[in-house]
C-alpha cells in the first residue's frame, strides 16, 4: 500500500534540521505557519461564521439570563430570571411534558427504526425501493408532513379515527384529549422522522460480518437470539450514540407539538421547555426569562451528556 | 516562492474574503435600522408643535406597504405618495412591504434589534413591550390640531391604548370592536331569520343548536382555544357578560366570577351537551375564518375584518356574512393598530411621519376615507371599521361611506344599531391568555370538566404570573 504524505512535512511531525536531525526552533515555527497558512485561512472563514452565529449568540444568551430590560435600560438582575422561570406554573409541566416526550420518541422512534433496518437487512427482493420508501418522509418539508397528520388526526373527517371506526374499533379524540395529545405527537414526529435512523441502522448492520450469523445459525441460534447476540452487541457503538443523539435532539422539541396543537395543547398538555422559551421571548418580549429557561435546558442536557460519556467510557 | 504556493496563498485569500465579506455585510445591515436621517441633521425643527415644513428635506422609512398580491392596495399607496410630495415635495417615503403587517415573533426581534422603520406599524397592544423595549419616541408635542386636524375627534378610549403616563406614542391605522360574526347563507337554512342574530348566550345556544342540526359536518358555533387565542376570547366573551380580567392596578385575577364561570359553562354546554360545537379543537386563527368561509360554521365571536379576510382570502361572498353585537352587551373588546415612531428619530422624520399618517389614515376623503377610489378600485366600502372618530367626522365618515359603500351595509345593522362600550386588553394581556388557555381548551375537549375547579386553578396560576411580574 503507498504511503500517503503531506508536501513539506516530514512524516515524524518535527523539522529537519540543516545536519537532517530534528530540532524545535521558533524559526521552524514560523516556518510551520506559513506553511499552513491556507488551512488557517480556510480555518479563519469557520472561525468567523461559528463566532458570529454561535459563541457569540450563546455568550450573549448566558449574560442576558442574568439582565432585565425595561424601558429600553437594561439591568444586571442576579437570579430574578431563574426566579421567575421556577415559579411559572407552565415550568414544571413543561418539563413534565418534555421528559414525556422524550421517554415515548425513544420507546417509538429509537425501536421501531432499528427494527424496520433489521427488517430490511434481511430482505432479499425490493430493499433498495423499500429504503427509499421509509427514506420518503425525511424529505418532506416538516410542515407539510405535520399537517398531513393534523388531518389524519381529525376526530370528525380524520383518516385515523375512519379505519378504527372501519374496523368497528373505538375511535379516538387524539390530539383533542391531555390523555392522548402527546402520544399523537410523537407519532407524527417518528413518522417525519425514522427514515434517517433507519438507514444509520441499516449501514451499521451491513457491517456485521456474515460468518457470526452462520457460526450462530451453526449453534442453533434463532432469528430473535441472532438479533439479541449478534446485531445488537455488533451495532453497540452506533447504537449509543444514536441513544445520546436522539435523546438531546427530542428534549428540544418544538415545531411538531408547535403546529399539531398550537404548541399548548389540551390543558397545556403538549408545552415543551422549548415552546415556553419561545412563548417567554416572543410572546411575553421577556428575553430574560427567556435566556435563563434556555441556559437551564443547555445544563440539563449538558449534565446528560457528561453522564453518558462517563458511563459509556466505563463500560467500555 | 514557488507558483504553486503563490496560486495557494491567492486562493486562500480569495475564500477568506468570500467568507468575511458576507459576514460583515450582514452585520452592518443589522446595527441599522433606521434610514434617512443623515440628510435632516442641519435642519433640527425648534418647535415640535409646529407642521413640517414643506421646503424640508427628509427621509423616513415605513413599513405596512400593501404586498404586490394586493395590487390595488399597493396602487393605492403609491398614488398617495405621489399626491402627498405634491404638498411635501422634499420627502422620500421608503416603504416596506409587508403581510401581515405584523408577526408578533418577528416585530419582538425588530425591536430587540433596534430594526424597525422609522414610522412601524404595531397593534394597540404592543405599546408596552416597544417601551420597555425603548423603541418609540414620545410624539407628545407634535400632535395637535394643526398637525392632526381631526384629533379632537379620536375616540378618547382608542387614544388611551397609545398613551402611556400622560405621554402619546402613537397615532391609530384602524380599530374594531368584537361582536358576533354568523353565516347568513347557514341562518337561513336552519329556518333562523338572519337580520336578528341572538344577542344573548342562551339565544346563541338555541340557535347554534339549529344549525349544527343541519348536518354535513356543519356546526353551530366555534371558538379559539390554542396560542394564547383561547384566552383572548375568554376575555371578549367575559366583558359581555360585564365580568373583568384583573383587578383596577392590574395586580390579581378577577375573572373567577360567575360571569367567568358562565362562560366556560356556555362553552363546554354547546359542546358536550348540545353537540353544536366540532370535536376538532385546539383551533387558532384563521380556523374557524375558514371553516366559515366554507360553509360548515354557523356563529364565532370576531371582528368586522375578518370579514374582509374571509372575502378576499378565502373567496367567501360578503351577503353570506352578518355581524351583531358582542354577546351580553356590557362591553366589547377593543382593538386595533396604529403607527409609532422610532425612538432616536430627528424632529423632522417625526414631523414627516405625523404628516404621511395624518393624511393616508386620518383625513376624511384622502387615504384609507377616499371612498370614491376604493369603491372603483373594487374594494370593499361599507365595513363597520375603522370607527374610532366620533363627532363631526364620525358624521363625515358615515356620509362619505354610505355614498360609496359596495358590500351589503344591511348585513352589518345589527352590530352598529347597538351601541356596546369598548373594552381594552388587560396590561400583560399575552402571559394572562396563555394560562386561560387551558380552561377554555379543558371545556372543550374534557367532557368531565370542573368549571369551577378549572377557574379556581387558573385564578391561582394567573395571580402566580401577575406576583412574577411585579
Amino acid at each position: 500500500m503507498a504511503a500517503i504524505t503531506v508536501p513539506g512535512k516530514a512524516a515524524h511531525g518535527l523539522d529537519p534540521g540543516e545536519d537532517g536531525t530534528p530540532r524545535r526552533s521558533r524559526r521552524g515555527l514560523a516556518q510551520k505557519v506559513r506553511r499552513n497558512l491556507s488551512a488557517y485561512g480556510f480555518l479563519l472563514g469557520a472561525l468567523l461564521c461559528f463566532g458570529f452565529f454561535t459563541w457569540y449568540p450563546m455568550v450573549r444568551e448566558v449574560i442576558m439570563s442574568f439582565q432585565k430590560t425595561k424601558r429600553g435600560t437594561t439591568t444586571w438582575v442576579g437570579m430574578e430570571n431563574l426566579q421567575r422561570i421556577f415559579n411559572d406554573p407552565a415550568f414544571w409541566q413543561a418539563w413534565r411534558n418534555t421528559l414525556l416526550y422524550t421517554g415515548l420518541a425513544l420507546l417509538l422512534g429509537f425501536a421501531v427504526p432499528f427494527v424496520v433496518a433489521v427488517v430490511l437487512n434481511e430482505l432479499r427482493h425490493a430493499r433498495a425501493y423499500l429504503r427509499v420508501l421509509v427514506y420518503l418522509p425525511v424529505m418532506m418539508p416538516p410542515v407539510a408532513s405535520v399537517l398531513l397528520f393534523k388531518y389524519f388526526y381529525d376526530p370528525d373527517f380524520g383518516l385515523f379515527n375512519h379505519i378504527l371506526a372501519f374496523l368497528h374499533l373505538p375511535t379516538s379524540a387524539w390530539l383533542n384529549s391531555t390523555s392522548t395529545a402527546m402520544l399523537s405527537v410523537v407519532i407524527a414526529s417518528t413518522w417525519m422522522n425514522m427514515g434517517g435512523a433507519t438507514l444509520v441502522y441499516l449501514a451499521a448492520l451491513q457491517t456485521i460480518p456474515g460468518e457470526l450469523y452462520e457460526a450462530a445459525e451453526l449453534d442453533g441460534a434463532g432469528l430473535l437470539r441472532k438479533i439479541w447476540h449478534v446485531t445488537i452487541p455488533q451495532t453497540r457503538l452506533i447504537l449509543s450514540l444514536l441513544l445520546l443523539l436522539q435523546i438531546v435532539a427530542t428534549m428540544q422539541v418544538f415545531v411538531e407539538p408547535f403546529l399539531l396543537t398550537g404548541g399548548n395543547g389540551p390543558q397545556g398538555s403538549t408545552t415543551t421547555v422549548v415552546y415556553l422559551v419561545y412563548q417567554y421571548a416572543f410572546n411575553f418580549n421577556n428575553y430574560g426569562s427567556a435566556s435563563a429557561l434556555g441556559l437551564v435546558m443547555l445544563l440539563v442536557l449538558a449534565g446528560f451528556s457528561a453522564v453518558y460519556v462517563r458511563l459509556s467510557r466505563e463500560t467500555d | 516562492m514557488n507558483r504553486n504556493r503563490l496560486l495557494r496563498r491567492a486562493v486562500t485569500a480569495l475564500a477568506v474574503a468570500g467568507l468575511v465579506l458576507p459576514v460583515a455585510a450582514c452585520s452592518s445591515s443589522g446595527s441599522g435600522g433606521g434610514s434617512g436621517s443623515g440628510d435632516t441633521g442641519a435642519s433640527k425643527s425648534a418647535d415640535a408643535a409646529t407642521p413640517l415644513d414643506p421646503k424640508t428635506k427628509v427621509t423616513i422609512s415605513i413599513d405596512c406597504q400593501p404586498p404586490t398580491t394586493k395590487t390595488a392596495e399597493r396602487k393605492e399607496w403609491a398614488e398617495d405618495i405621489a399626491e402627498f410630495n405634491k404638498i411635501y415635495p422634499n420627502v422620500t417615503i421608503n416603504s416596506k412591504d409587508a403581510s401581515p403587517c405584523e408577526e408578533p415573533p418577528k416585530f419582538t426581534a425588530q425591536l430587540q434589534g433596534k430594526t424597525q422603520t422609522d414610522v412601524f406599524y404595531s397593534y394597540f397592544t404592543d405599546l408596552q413591550q416597544v417601551l420597555d423595549a425603548g423603541g418609540a419616541a414620545d410624539i407628545t408635542a407634535y400632535v395637535n390640531e394643526k398637525t392632526v386636524p381631526a384629533f379632537k375627534d379620536i375616540d378618547p378610549s382608542v387614544l388611551a391604548t397609545l398613551t402611556d403616563g400622560g405621554k402619546l406614542y402613537g397615532l391609530p391605522k384602524s380599530n374594531y370592536k368584537m361582536g358576533l360574526l354568523y353565516s347568513r347563507s347557514l341562518f337561513k337554512k336552519a329556518g333562523l331569520d338572519p337580520d336578528k342574530p341572538p344577542t344573548t348566550w342562551d339565544e346563541i345556544r338555541a340557535d347554534a343548536k339549529k344549525i349544527a342540526a343541519l348536518g354535513g359536518g356543519v356546526n353551530g358555533y366555534g371558538d379559539y382555544s390554542a396560542t394564547n387565542q383561547g384566552g383572548w376570547h375568554f376575555t371578549a366573551e367575559l366583558y359581555g357578560l360585564g365580568g373583568t380580567m384583573v383587578n383596577e392596578d392590574g395586580s390579581k385575577a378577577a375573572f373567577n366570577t360567575a360571569e367567568g364561570k358562565q362562560v366556560l359553562q356556555n362553552l363546554y354546554d354547546m359542546r358536550w351537551t348540545d353537540k353544536s360545537m366540532s370535536a376538532a379543537q385546539g383551533l387558532k386563527w384563521p380556523d374557524l375564518m375558514t371553516q366559515m368561509a366554507a360553509g360548515k360554521l354557523g356563529m364565532y365571536i370576531g371582528a368586522p375584518d375578518d370579514i374582509t379576510y374571509m372575502v378576499q382570502t378565502l373567496k367567501g361572498d360578503y351577503q353570506d356574512y352578518g355581524m351583531g353585537p358582542m354577546p351580553g352587551g356590557k362591553a366589547a373588546l377593543l382593538g386595533g393598530d396604529d403607527y409609532m415612531f422610532k425612538a432616536g428619530s430627528t424632529p423632522d422624520q417625526i414631523k414627516a411621519g405625523i404628516a404621511w399618517i395624518n393624511f393616508k389614515y386620518l383625513t376624511m376623503g384622502k387615504g384609507q376615507f377616499n371612498y370614491s377610489r376604493t369603491k372603483a378600485d373594487g374594494l370593499p366600502v361599507g365595513l363597520p371599521e375603522p370607527f374610532f372618530f366620533t363627532g363631526d367626522s364620525l358624521a363625515k365618515d358615515n356620509q362619505l361611506k354610505a355614498a360609496s359603500a359596495t358590500v351589503p351595509v344591511a348585513n352589518y345593522a345589527p352590530y352598529l344599531s347597538v351601541q356596546v362600550p369598548g373594552k381594552t386588553e388587560p396590561a400583560n394581556a399575552q402571559q394572562i391568555y396563555k394560562v386561560m388557555d387551558n380552561p377554555v381548551s379543558a371545556v372543550l375537549t374534557d367532557q368531565h370538566a370542573n368549571v369551577d375547579k378549572l377557574l379556581s386553578d387558573a385564578e391561582t396560576q394567573v395571580n402566580q404570573v401577575l406576583a412574577n411580574l411585579q
